[in-house]
């Protein structure tokens, strides 16, 4: 299969399970909600040493909002429910409850066939030191914490449900520039797909790791198949022309909304093309052993149902 | 199906307990049976039909017509449906009611809304004292649900109130929030003496400031983003409390005799 001159490989991402949960900051104005909800997802790019995989899903305008006051929405995903409560709640405490003017509400209350509610501010709450109140509307608790700058408002609780992590694809290019710019005009298309992120820098990354390593330490190490500089070294993916290549890594709500964004993320690199240095497409796997998740990149592209139709 | 209609048609010397009444006790019940349900005025007992016309079928949908305010405890307990009177209603009005709705097009007397704990209780009308309050021997008030009072309100509305929402657009007497435990009033008209006596928890939103005792104090004055929260889950209430779109409040705490953690919050 080839689009605009670029090769899509006969491959597939494979993915897994994890548990996620959308959060809604709102603050007087966007640039502090952005404030907020960077600090909350910063170093969150993998679970492997972050605990999480965060990112700023989209922002909202005042009328979208319990509160009236423009907000961004936030997804959090983590491979367990555990790990995934502890870290939500270290993370509003220490960037949200700490952000001027900045609220938090639930962003999951319906649409998924299974969520359990996880504490959002239930606990912060006791930061009020006996000075918080709660409020209850329309079947909803809030708290009111007393604050330096007024008072922090938080719903108590919000929705966690089942989830997709490790969705990818792989751009292969002749430079590095080149595979930049071609993951850049991915990354803004990818970014208009609802419940999903990207969780690496600008969405993307390029130190693509394999399973296992020569020392004992490591469980994963880089992934020389996908190295450039290591083409006459190792048994090289790559063929002659390229490179460099660089990584997307998708978790989402649910494995269509994986699909979408792959399809969203491959087309915009496509446009770019075989003029531009863009070669190939690829994915990362484990042979399809490890996830049960199987996102066949050929599959993605063909099938006109996820997203407008490809030349 | 067409409303279970009971029409008053005796004026009563005593007061009649409407408890039996309620939608859910109703369901399912033939007329014959209905008919015969005795209701207690005083140490009599009285056959539903010697005191009311009744007529229709749907006991989800009650509607009391020709009421008086002799007329006790419509909708005690009721957890479904709906019950509209239209003429007065006595005392214990929708006492301790779990759900459903009690739209009154009239008055209503002593302690309406006491020990509600869910469900919309709407009164085209006045209310007597002890609105939403506990009855003696509880030690709660309303505890949930929803009031809505488009007339004036007695004195001690509110008292030992424990959650749920109490809106009052007209004035209240004295003692208002008194003893409260939490939740939300709202009074858009005047307040009397002795506002929040005694108020451990909860919030009573005003449009003027009232005459306030020594143990509420001054926190000064401030942009509460809870209460864009608050105002727009009211949106779908039948209430001008709907339209109001502030969150510029001057807050008062207190009472600082009852460990003054409630708050009196006037609109600016």
């Amino acid at each position: 299969m080839i689009i605009n001159g670029v090769t899509i490989d006969n491959t597939f991402a494979e993915a897994f399970n994890m548990r996620g949960t959308r959060v809604i900051i709102t603050a007087q104005n966007l640039k502090w909600a952005y404030n907020g909800a960077n600090a909350m997802t910063g170093f969150a790019t993998s679970v492997i040493g972050c605990g999480v995989e965060a990112g700023i899903e989209r922002e909202l305008s005042p009328t979208e909002t319990p509160d009236g006051r423009p907000g961004v929405t936030i997804l959090m995903f983590a491979m367990g429910s555990a790990v995934l409560m502890k870290q939500l709640e270290t993370r509003m405490g220490q960037c949200i409850l700490t952000c001027p003017t900045a609220a938090a509400f639930s962003g999951i209350d319906s649409g998924y066939p299974e969520i359990t509610r996880i504490n959002l501010g239930k606990n912060l709450r006791f930061f009020g030191d006996g000075f918080q109140t709660s409020k209850q509307f329309g079947g909803k608790r809030y708290w009111r914490v007393p604050v330096m700058d007024g008072e922090f408002i938080t719903e108590e609780t919000t929705g966690m449900v089942r989830a997709v992590g490790g969705g990818n694809f792989l751009v292969l290019a002749e430079s590095q520039p080149q595979a930049l710019a071609a993951c850049e005009a991915a990354i803004e298309a990818m970014r208009k797909i609802p419940n999903v992120i990207m969780p690496f820098p600008g969405g993307v990354v390029r130190s693509g790791s394999k399973v296992g390593s020569k020392y004992k330490s490591m469980f994963a190490s880089t992934n020389d198949a996908f190295c450039p500089t290591l083409k006459g070294l190792t048994r090289t993916e790559l063929s002659p022309g390229i490179e460099s290549v660089m990584e997307i890594v998708i978790d989402g709500l649910t494995d269509a909304d994986i699909r979408k964004a792959t399809r969203a993320g491959i087309a915009a690199a496509c446009e770019l093309g075989a003029q531009n240095g863009i070669k190939r497409i690829s994915a990362g796997n484990y042979g399809g052993k490890l996830g049960p998740f199987h996102f066949h990149l050929r599959e993605i592209m063909n099938d006109e149902s996820l997203g407008k139709k490809i030349a | 199906m067409s409303a279970l209609t009971f029409t008053l048609k005796i004026q009563p010397r005593q007061r009649v307990d409407l408890s039996p009444l309620t939608p859910d006790n109703l369901a399912d019940k033939p007329a014959a049976e209905i008919a015969a349900i005795e209701l207690y005025s005083g140490k009599q007992k009285l056959r539903a039909d010697t005191v009311f016309d009744i007529a229709g079928d749907d006991a989800s949908n009650i509607v009391i017509a020709n009421s008086c305010n002799k007329l006790d405890f419509i909708g005690h307990g009721m957890k479904t449906g709906r019950i509209s009177i239209h003429g007065n209603a006595g005392s214990y009005l929708g006492l301790q009611m779990r759900n459903g709705e009690i739209v009154l097009h009239g008055d209503a007397d002593a302690f309406a809304a006491s020990g509600l704990s869910g469900g919309l209780i709407h009164i085209h009308g006045n209310v007597g004292d002890f609105l939403a309050a506990a009855i003696a021997g509880d030690k709660q008030g309303m505890k949930g649900g929803t009031v809505i009072v488009t007339g004036n309100a007695g004195e001690r509305v509110g008292d030992q109130m424990r959650r749920g929402l109490l809106l009052v657009e007209g004035n209240v007497g004295s003692y208002c929030a008194s003893r409260m435990l939490a939740g939300t009033i709202g009074v858009f008209g005047a307040v009397g003496e002795y506002a929040g006596y005694g108020m451990r928890h909860g919030t009573l939103l005003l449009t003027q400031t009232p005459a306030l005792h020594a143990t509420i104090q001054d926190c000064g004055l401030h942009t509460l983003p809870f209460l864009s929260l608050m105002f727009k889950s009211f949106s779908n209430l039948p209430t001008k409390f709907a339209k109001i779109n502030k969150n510029r409040v001057q807050r008062y705490a207190g009472d600082l005799a009852n460990d003054g953690k409630g708050e009196i919050l006037v609109l600016q």
